[in-house]
């Protein structure tokens, strides 16, 4: 196709690009470049403090094992959320794309576009309502079962992630679903008129044609959670310290925006380096 | 190999009767045309054998054992869809090996008769290809090959040659029907494409509004298709209306059809003659040619009769001394009139 553009297609192709790349520049490129300055930095430029250009912001990374241990720690909860996303997410994308029809379909759609709507600290807010000690869950719980129960989840890592799930999981319905979706109904028919079972069905055809669905709802989620804080930090308390707490602490808290700068370009160049080993892997699920 | 069987069938979508007390039988190893305008329940019909649709009532036969309680995958069915349904993410010999694998058949033999099927369907150096990579045409075969593959009981055909190009649907309706004389299996075939069905069917139904109208060998149903809509589907038809007549049929502008015991008849537009000068046949009629088509080596001229569009068929040269209109004369013999019923 490309390549061959008359000039005149190139001139309109230019003038519809034009705003979105502008946007981008504005809001992504320039601020990034501001962070990567400001991360090589020994203070922050403003008033008259002193500063000058270095690399120890870098180095305070690799000198105190607390900031690698707490990137693992947020990688591993990266993980969880994801896994546990995709596991929730995917049966309901299946049942929505597949099973149900007509209205029902849209009722169903709303409710997993719900947390959407709400905000996000409220959202978090809810669960604390929900999880604490005495709370919402708790006397549920102790309602229905006959001995006395005492369930308190608040500020514990389980807490954390059960918040995040709800916060991610609409991300990776609508993907697996827009990828359910485009699965033609007749290719499931033509597997079972050859007379493959539901599980042959499910794990021949529709999951490898779901793969990319699920991939991209997959790093939707992943990216996001490693860097989150507002949920450790709420849902969490005491337990809540993870590497995106740490970078937030630095320029909401210590005012120390070089070092926090350096810690989120990490945090950018590990998750790209996790994405990339992992291209293989998705590249052969995606074909 | 079996024979099929439909009994009663009934299936109603809301309100629309999708297929009205259906009762057909489908013999051994023979190829069966279903044919239709759309809506009229032929893919319903098909869908019910196969075990897609669950009828409200009657039942479907599979080799004289009633499969209403056979899901679909265990009534040993090959099923050709109209898109073909290929698994984009396997190849060609996995497409095809897929119901083998289900069947737990052994990797050599596996192996075996996928490429003796492929083989069969001349697409034997394919196995390795994706079905992105091939023709409509290739398509259609690997369709047919992952469905033979298995040695159903029947083979059932949905539109399978929709999807191509005329002078491909050609040399496929050639493929298919020495495919399945090869093979030798009970097929049941879906079109809306009277020439298809006429091309490969050993008998043909047809249907209307989910009723079976009418059911036999194909040249028994074009020569004698008993009603006015068999008529027009399978083929084409001119109609003519009048009053009967001890001698036979008196038309509208006194013209007797003799020999006619119907109110209707049709005349087959190969069977009409045009002329010039009066001709000596008993049943001729003036008409005004309207216009003169020419497809190649076939012409068709099309004609008013008492505000009645008709239609001749014939070799263009046949044709030739005609004007491109005016007046003429209508001719056919006694033998080419078909009695319609109602």
């Amino acid at each position: 196709m490309g390549g061959s553009l008359a000039r005149k297609d190139r001139t309109r192709a230019a003038l519809l690009l034009a705003p979105a790349y502008l946007w981008l520049t504005l809001a992504v490129f320039l601020p990034l470049s501001a962070m990567a300055f400001f991360s090589l930095l020994s203070d922050v430029p403003f008033g008259d403090r002193e500063w000058h250009v270095t690399l120890d912001n870098y180095r305070a990374f690799l000198e105190t094992g607390t900031y690698a241990a707490l990137l693992w720690k947020s990688v591993k909860l990266g993980v969880t959320v994801t896994a546990l996303s995709v596991l929730a997410g995917f049966p309901c994308a299946l049942v929505l794309a597949k099973v149900i029809r007509g209205r029902a379909r849209e009722a169903m759609f709303l409710l997993v576009i719900l947390p959407f709507w709400s905000n996000s600290l409220v959202r978090i807010f809810s669960w604390a309502i929900v999880l604490r000690g005495n709370g919402v869950l708790s006397a549920a719980i102790d309602a229905v079962l006959p001995w006395d129960v005492r369930v308190n989840l608040m500020f514990s890592p389980t807490a954390i992630v059960i918040g995040l799930v709800h916060s991610y999981l609409p991300y990776v319905i609508l993907t697996s679903y827009l990828a359910l979706q485009a699965i033609d109904d007749s290719l499931i028919e033509a597997a079972r008129a050859l007379g493959a079972p539901r599980r042959t069905i499910l794990m021949r055809i529709i999951l490898p044609l779901a793969a990319p669905g699920i991939v991209a709802g997959a790093v939707l989620i992943f990216v996001p959670v490693v860097g989150s804080f507002m949920e450790p930090r709420l849902l969490g308390g005491r337990l809540g310290t993870y590497y995106g707490t740490v970078i937030e602490d630095q320029f909401v808290a210590v005012f120390n925006w070089p070092l926090g700068a350096a810690l989120s370009f990490i945090l950018l160049a590990v998750v790209l380096a996790i994405l990339a080993a992992a291209s293989p892997a998705l590249r052969r699920a995606l074909r | 190999m079996a024979e099929v069987r439909v009994e009663g069938l009934t299936k109603t979508y809301g309100t629309a009767r999708a297929l009205d007390a259906v009762t057909l039988a489908f013999p051994d190893g023979g190829f069966f045309g279903l044919l239709g305008p759309s809506g009229s329940g032929k893919t319903t019909l098909l869908r019910a054998i196969a075990g897609f649709v669950e009828p409200e009532a009657g039942r479907v036969l599979i080799g004289d054992a009633p499969v209403e309680n056979v899901p679909v995958e265990a009534r040993e069915i090959g099923m050709v869809f109209q898109s073909y349904a290929l698994f984009p993410n396997m190849t060609v010999a996995q497409n095809v090996a897929f119901g083998l694998e289900v069947r737990k058949v052994p990797a050599a033999e596996r192996a075996r008769r996928v490429a003796e099927v492929l083989e069969l369907v001349r697409l034997g150096p394919y196995g390795a290809r994706k079905p992105h990579e091939l023709s409509g045409g290739q398509r259609q075969r690997v369709a047919m090959a992952r469905a033979i593959v298995t040695r159903p009981r029947v083979l059932l055909l949905d539109e399978p040659l929709s999807a191509l190009d005329k002078a491909l649907r050609v040399e496929m309706q050639i493929e298919l029907k020495r495919i399945q004389r090869e093979v030798g299996i009970t097929t049941i075939f879906v079109t809306h494409d009277q020439e298809e069905a006429l091309t490969l069917s050993d008998r043909i139904g047809i249907l209307r509004d989910g009723r079976l109208v009418r059911e036999g060998p194909p040249r028994a149903v074009y020569d004698d298709p008993r009603d006015a809509f068999t008529a027009r589907f399978l083929g084409e038809a001119n109609l003519f209306s009048g009053v009967l007549e001890p001698g036979g049929l008196r038309l509208g502008d006194g013209v007797l059809v003799a020999g006619a015991r119907t109110a209707t008849v049709a005349v087959r537009p190969e069977n009409l003659r045009i002329s010039l000068t009066e001709p000596p046949a008993p049943i001729r009629l003036r008409a005004r040619l309207r216009q003169r088509i020419f497809a190649g080596a076939m012409g068709t001229c099309v004609l008013d009769w008492q505000g009645e569009t008709l239609k001749a068929v014939g070799r263009d040269r046949d044709f030739a001394d005609l004007p491109a209109e005016g007046e003429v004369w209508l001719s056919w013999d006694a033998a080419d009139t078909i009695p319609l019923e109602g």
